[in-house]
């Protein structure tokens, strides 16, 4: 894989620690993601992976450490704030609005980006509906671009879980973030769903200069996509750099298959 | 054939009364996935306000919109004293709170307002509407077909609001699941004062409604009892289902009582409509608007 140009630091973690009363889910972690690239975050189960993305995504609070995001350290964000900033997400297990269509779906997306007048919002007339007519077609843009044209009246949950996954990515996509996180993306695919998705993520990552930020499990699809890995084993960082330096770290493969005592 | 149809009519009419109070169970259910036990409550409190300050010498149009205040008001107390503390726990959390909302808005509304019983004058009459008896022979209540008129307003425009809007999408979005509505960057609490609201504002115009015919009292919160099996036949997600079940009950229970009444010694009017919701229960349980729950294993 050739190698993207990346940009400057976008967000950089420094020492980060985030406990559950006594279980420590992440212990003194420090790692940047530098625009445009595809960061992957890579461990075994209970690595502290989630936890990660949860903290990035204002979801936790780390009891100590400071995240800088776009030069300046950030306090205290929640998720609704970290939306606001640019940052969207998908779920390790599926998080979409059941009853609702796949357009609609990926049209709450769009929810940061429009702007109407609640009371005029509320009768449907003059600038929200034409607003609504313009958002419409930023979110066919999307599904065209994620090939669901076919679903997009069926409600989500009747869509098999490849489509769910998809039409999640969707609904993250609609928001424009300039930073994605993806939480397994690719878990329970079949090969083909699993390239499909891959194509999707570098796609993103190339047309519309998305940095991604993803944990995934298939190291064959992490190692084959990512720009930059980080490795974390019980809440600490065991290593970072790019596939390769991981692929020849000690630590790394003694963490994934165990070291003999 | 006259009387039947003036049964079914009369049925019909106050079914969409039932509808009405029915209609708040469905917003908040919709928004929150939580069945508000204290709409019945909030039926009472906003009829009580409403009347309360019509007797202190304000006239009814000034009454009402500062009764949808106070609604408002309620609503914005609600979301941030009960609500949000409560963001991500589980739905029966929930719906223990607003038990306990109930209790609290009933006394709340008594210790304000005192308990007796107040006389609304909404300035239409609850009698038969002299052309329709003329000409077909059926005395149907011209309070009803006022109140029907109301009715079909208020639905089309919940239902518009709720298909086509940001804050409709919204509202769906986040009753389905909290953490991914937050993540797309939709104010959660912004929503629950929104959808309490106009939860408020339903029960208002219920209560209004009710309140005129019979007498603005405590008993007013057990016509929420009667909403239970509106529900259970429309569906608690669907605005339409509210409807089309509270008119399915209401034209039940009247002809039930008028035809199978004297067999049993009448009184079915009161049980009538919990034995339908019943047998709806065994045979599609999701009522017949409702969202089907898909289940993959």
């Amino acid at each position: 894989m050739a190698q993207r140009q990346s940009g400057d630091v976008i967000l950089d973690l420094q020492k980060i620690s985030l406990h559950f009363g006594g279980v420590k889910a992440l212990t003194d972690i420090s790692f940047d993601v530098r625009e445009h690239e595809i960061r992957a975050i890579i461990g075994p189960n209970g690595a502290g992976k989630s936890s990660m993305l949860n903290v990035i995504n204002g979801v936790y609070h780390p009891q100590e450490g400071t995240i800088v995001f776009r030069g300046k350290p950030r306090h205290e964000m929640d998720t609704y704030q970290a939306a606001k900033a640019g940052i969207a997400r998908t779920f390790q297990n599926i998080a979409l609005f059941k009853g609702m269509s796949v357009l609609d779906n990926i049209m709450t997306g769009r929810n940061l980006k429009i702007r109407s007048n609640f009371l005029l919002d509320a009768i449907y007339w003059g600038p929200a509906q034409r607003e609504e007519i313009e958002h419409r077609r930023k979110v066919e843009e999307i599904i065209d671009f994620l090939e669901i044209q076919h679903i997009r009246k069926t409600p989500v949950g009747r869509l098999p879980y490849g489509f769910q996954k998809r039409v999640e990515l969707g609904r993250a996509l609609a928001a424009e973030p300039s930073i994605l996180l993806l939480d397994e993306p690719m878990a329970g695919m079949n090969v083909e769903e699993k390239q499909d998705m891959c194509r999707f993520i570098l796609d993103v990552n190339d047309q519309f200069g998305t940095t991604i930020v993803l944990i995934e499990h298939d190291m064959g699809v992490v190692m084959d996509i990512s720009d930059r890995v980080v490795v974390l084993d019980y809440g600490k960082k065991i290593g970072d750099g790019t596939p390769d330096e991981i692929r020849n770290n000690q630590d790394v493969i003694n963490a994934y298959l165990g070291v003999a005592h | 054939m006259q009387f039947f149809l003036e049964v079914l009519l009369g049925g019909l009419l106050t079914g969409i009364m039932y509808s009405m109070v029915a209609l708040g169970f469905v917003l908040i259910y919709k928004a929150s996935g939580v069945f508000n036990f204290a709409q019945g409550a909030m039926v009472f409190f906003a009829a009580l306000t409403a009347v309360g300050l019509h007797d202190l010498g304000l006239s009814l149009w000034l009454a009402i919109p500062l009764t949808m205040l106070v609604m408002i008001v309620l609503a914005m107390a609600i979301e941030k004293i009960v609500l949000r503390p409560l963001v991500n726990q589980p739905e029966i959390t929930l719906f223990m709170v607003t038990i306990g909302l109930t209790f609290f808005i009933e006394g709340l509304a008594q210790a304000i307002w005192g308990a007796s019983v107040r006389k609304l004058e909404m300035g239409i009459d609850d009698v038969p509407l002299e052309y329709l008896l003329d000409t077909l022979g059926i005395a149907i209540s011209q309070f009803d077909l006022v109140a029907a008129g109301i009715a079909f307003v208020l639905v089309a425009g919940l239902a518009m609001f709720f298909s086509k809007t940001k804050v409709g999408r919204a509202l769906r979005a986040v009753a389905d699941d909290h953490q991914a509505a937050l993540s797309i960057g939709i104010p959660l609490q912004q929503i629950w004062v929104i959808v309490w609201g106009v939860a408020g504002f339903v029960a208002l115009v219920a209560g209004l409604l009710w309140g005129a015919r019979n007498g603005v009292q405590f008993a007013l919160t057990f016509v929420a009892l009667k909403a239970l099996p509106v529900l259970i036949l429309g569906g608690f997600t669907s605005v339409p289902g509210a409807i089309v079940g509270g008119l399915i009950i209401g034209a039940s229970e009247k002809i039930a009582e008028v035809y199978l009444g004297p067999y049993v010694g009448g009184g079915i009017e009161g049980w009538f409509p919990y034995v339908l919701a019943l047998l709806f229960l065994l045979a599609r349980p999701e009522g017949l608007f409702g969202e089907k729950i898909i289940r993959r294993i």
